[in-house]
């Protein structure tokens, strides 16, 4: 077992590293996520030689990045969870009392091939840096990590409500900031 | 049952059809809502867009084989496999 694990890291760790950084968008996140997940393959006694290694592996991992994941948004102060309990209010910023936008959204010049464009993905990234951390996560979760609304709930210990308003302001959040720095670049 | 939505509930309805299927009553609001509203029209398509967006950076990332662990993280990662197995 002992050699086996360590063969493991060499053979798989870059490819796990690369999994959960793609979905936790933090190098030492990342590295904490495959270690974790080492160490949790070395107390499991799950494996099944007919499955490969490395689906194993990664079954485990998935694991791991929601547990940052959850970590990361209960370590936030609760003085945002208060917010949390305001948003209705905090969700009007983008419409006025009748429910009409108060700023339309512009339509964005995208070519055809926008997504291959490193310019269009590096402003989304830089836009899902300025997300407040707690929303960043819960967005990561369902739109990259593809968790469902039901999961989600049931890891972070929040209501189904609390889950779409968070998702909701992430998204608001995103495509403003999207069309603000598109049209300015 | 009011058949007209707000842009305010229609981007809400938006939102949530990226995560759930619409209720049968919400979907027919919606289409019919967006039929007439050009701004909601390019919010539904730039959610979608940012949808297609992110999971384009997942695989870039995943497939990116020059993102690799450091040789640092990977002595630290396996002292810790060691010291976990003594």
């Amino acid at each position: 077992m002992n050699k086996n694990v360590n063969d493991w890291l060499n053979d798989h760790g870059d490819y796990l590293y690369r999994f959960a950084l793609a979905r936790l968008r933090d190098p030492h996140q990342a590295e904490d996520a495959v270690q974790e997940t080492m160490l949790a393959a070395i107390k499991s006694n799950s494996f099944e030689g007919d499955s490969s290694a490395r689906t194993w592996l990664t079954g485990i991992l998935k694991h791991k990045i929601i547990d940052l994941q959850r970590k990361h948004i209960r370590e936030q102060p609760l003085s945002d969870l208060i917010d949390l309990d305001a948003s209705d209010t905090s969700m009007d910023d983008f419409f006025d009392k009748s429910g009409h936008w108060l700023d339309k959204p512009q339509t964005l010049d995208m070519p055809e091939n926008v997504l291959e464009q490193k310019q269009f993905l590096s402003i989304l990234s830089s836009c899902m840096d300025k997300l407040p951390a707690k929303l960043a996560a819960i967005f990561m979760m369902r739109d990259v990590h593809e968790v469902d609304n039901e999961n989600i709930c049931k890891e972070l210990d929040i209501t189904a409500t609390n889950a779409w308003v968070m998702l909701y302001r992430a998204r608001m959040g995103l495509r403003k900031c999207l069309e603000i720095n598109w049209i300015a670049g | 049952m009011k058949l007209m939505l707000t842009c305010k509930q229609a981007s809400q309805i938006i939102s949530q059809s990226l995560d759930n299927p619409l209720s049968r009553s919400d979907r027919i609001k919606l289409k019919f809502h967006l039929f007439i509203c050009n701004a909601c029209t390019r919010f539904n398509q730039q959610l979608h867009l940012i949808k297609t967006a992110v999971q384009r950076m997942k695989l870039e990332t995943e497939n990116d084989t020059t993102i690799q662990l450091t040789v640092e993280a990977k002595a630290r990662i396996n002292q810790a496999i060691d010291s976990k197995q003594h």
